[in-house]
């Protein structure tokens, strides 16, 4: 093993770590926002700190690799994916916090009907479910993986689509509960941010193994 | 631990002030680069640590080299310069392997120093070639001459026999300007696979070689020592303004 690639395994072993501790963050606000477990959503917006520490170090160590090694082809393509990837998740590790500062503001639990109507723990679900695939496919250098949440996050586009009608349709029925419809829409929006962040990382992955730039395509071409 | 450390060194070839005040220190198991321009005073500086300077006429060395603490200068101290020369072992830019065999050439320094033990040989030429990864290119032919190997493997012969005699510090002058690549990346491998046991200086020409293979890297300039940091910091965000334009190629 090249001294470049100790450097890389490394950066490797980083990278999942940074994805477990924000697929761990996003369970968490899953289930803050589910169960109003406002002790829990404390948690997830203390963990953010390390999740903001774990991007950094990945950032520095992945400028020290471009200045120190000038890794080529492969290598080079999988830094850069490293990096990009970083950005990602970082702003998924936001969404989770954000979230769960609305469970910190929010008195009382979300009403049920209301969670309901807008298939929101289906969205969670899906969207925890996307970023765990994509993992797994950074993992294992897996590109077919990867290609597989491209379809996944057409659910999550759906749902949000969906949202502005449905909200309404609920507001004029409960207009005494307008604030915590807010704070849905708000989740909703930002959980479908995370598909496409999610996304983006699979692009990175794919991009990285095959050297095939995916961006600005359309769907069909992407999944090909 | 300081494996070597330099207080305020001066080094004169005549009236021309090679070194001006090195004060340097170096841990024990690290790579240690040493980077500039030409006739900037790195290869004098890596040449103070097993006394090489000393052969050239006129030469004059002021303050202190230290080695495990001691001042590998100071006559009271009762060091002779072979043993600090079994203490340093040196490689240089061309590979320079005696016309023997790729057996004695790496014998050759215990049998100097009064080893006849043929089982001890063999034993510690087969351990210093592996050590130097040559091992497995050469172990059927080690009665051949050092010549009809290539130039890489030359000079991983000449780390083997550097090795041959346990020094704890192996000094390298450009060990792999005149390798091919694949040589060269052989060579850097082994640079970084030695750390754990030796500690290693390193002049190179090469700056990219220098950030693949030390852990610090020491920048010299017209014989002062302008900056010395560790290796990442040195090639993303050196100090001075000298140091940024020679790593980034603009120097001039």
């Amino acid at each position: 093993m090249t001294h470049l690639d100790v450097e890389l395994k490394r950066l490797k072993e980083e990278k999942i770590e940074m994805f477990d501790l924000v697929i761990s963050q996003l369970n968490k606000a899953k289930t803050a926002f589910l169960t109003m477990d406002k002790a829990l959503a404390r948690e997830v917006n203390f963990n953010e700190k390390r999740v903001n520490a774990l991007e950094l170090k990945i950032d520095k160590d992945c400028e020290n690799i471009f200045a120190l090694f000038n890794p080529v082809a492969i290598d080079l393509r999988f830094v850069l994916a490293v990096l990009k990837i970083n950005s990602n998740l970082e702003r998924i590790g936001d969404i989770a916090d954000g979230i769960s500062r609305y469970v910190a503001e929010t008195e009382e639990a979300f009403d049920t009907e209301l969670l309901q109507v807008t298939r929101l723990e289906e969205m969670w679900t899906t969207a925890i479910e996307m970023l765990t695939e994509v993992q797994k496919a950074f993992d294992a250098d897996d590109a077919k993986l990867s290609r597989g949440v491209f379809k996944k996050d057409d659910l999550l586009d759906e749902i949000n689509g969906n949202a502005n009608d449905v909200i309404e349709q609920y507001i004029k029925a409960h207009p005494d509960k307008i604030r915590q419809a807010l704070h849905i829409v708000s989740a909703i929006r930002k959980l479908e941010r995370t598909g496409d962040q999610t996304k983006n990382i699979a692009e990175e992955i794919i991009f990285f193994l095959e050297a095939k730039v995916l961006k600005h395509l359309s769907e069909k071409a992407k999944s090909e | 631990m300081n494996k070597i450390e330099t207080k305020n060194v001066h080094l004169y070839y005549g009236d021309f002030h090679a070194l001006k005040g090195i004060s340097m220190s170096i841990q024990q198991n690290t790579v240690t680069a040493l980077i500039g321009p030409s006739g900037c005073g790195k290869s004098t500086y890596l040449r103070l640590f097993n006394r090489m300077n000393d052969l050239i006429d006129n030469v004059r060395i002021e303050g202190d080299v230290l080695l495990d603490g001691k001042d590998i200068y100071k006559k009271n101290i009762g060091l002779r310069i072979d043993e600090l020369r079994k203490k340093v072992g040196m490689v240089f830019q061309k590979p320079n392997p005696f016309p023997k065999t790729i057996f004695e050439n790496v014998a050759y320094g215990l049998r100097v120093n009064g080893i006849n033990h043929r089982s001890f040989i063999e034993e510690r030429v087969e351990t210093s070639l592996r050590q130097a990864a040559l091992w497995e290119e050469v172990k059927d032919k080690l009665k051949k001459s050092a010549f009809e190997l290539s130039g890489g493997q030359q000079q991983r012969l000449c780390i083997a026999r550097a090795l041959a005699i346990e020094p704890s510090v192996l000094l390298m002058d450009e060990p792999a300007s005149a390798l091919d690549p694949i040589s060269t990346s052989k060579i850097e491998e082994l640079i970084y696979e030695l750390k754990t046991k030796y500690t290693i200086i390193i002049v190179t020409h090469n700056m990219q070689q220098a950030g693949r293979v030390s852990d610090k890297t020491a920048f010299f300039y017209l014989g002062d020592l302008i900056e010395y940091d560790d290796t990442p910091v040195i090639f993303t965000n050196p100090k001075d303004i000298r140091t940024q334009s020679y790593v980034t190629g603009r120097f001039g």
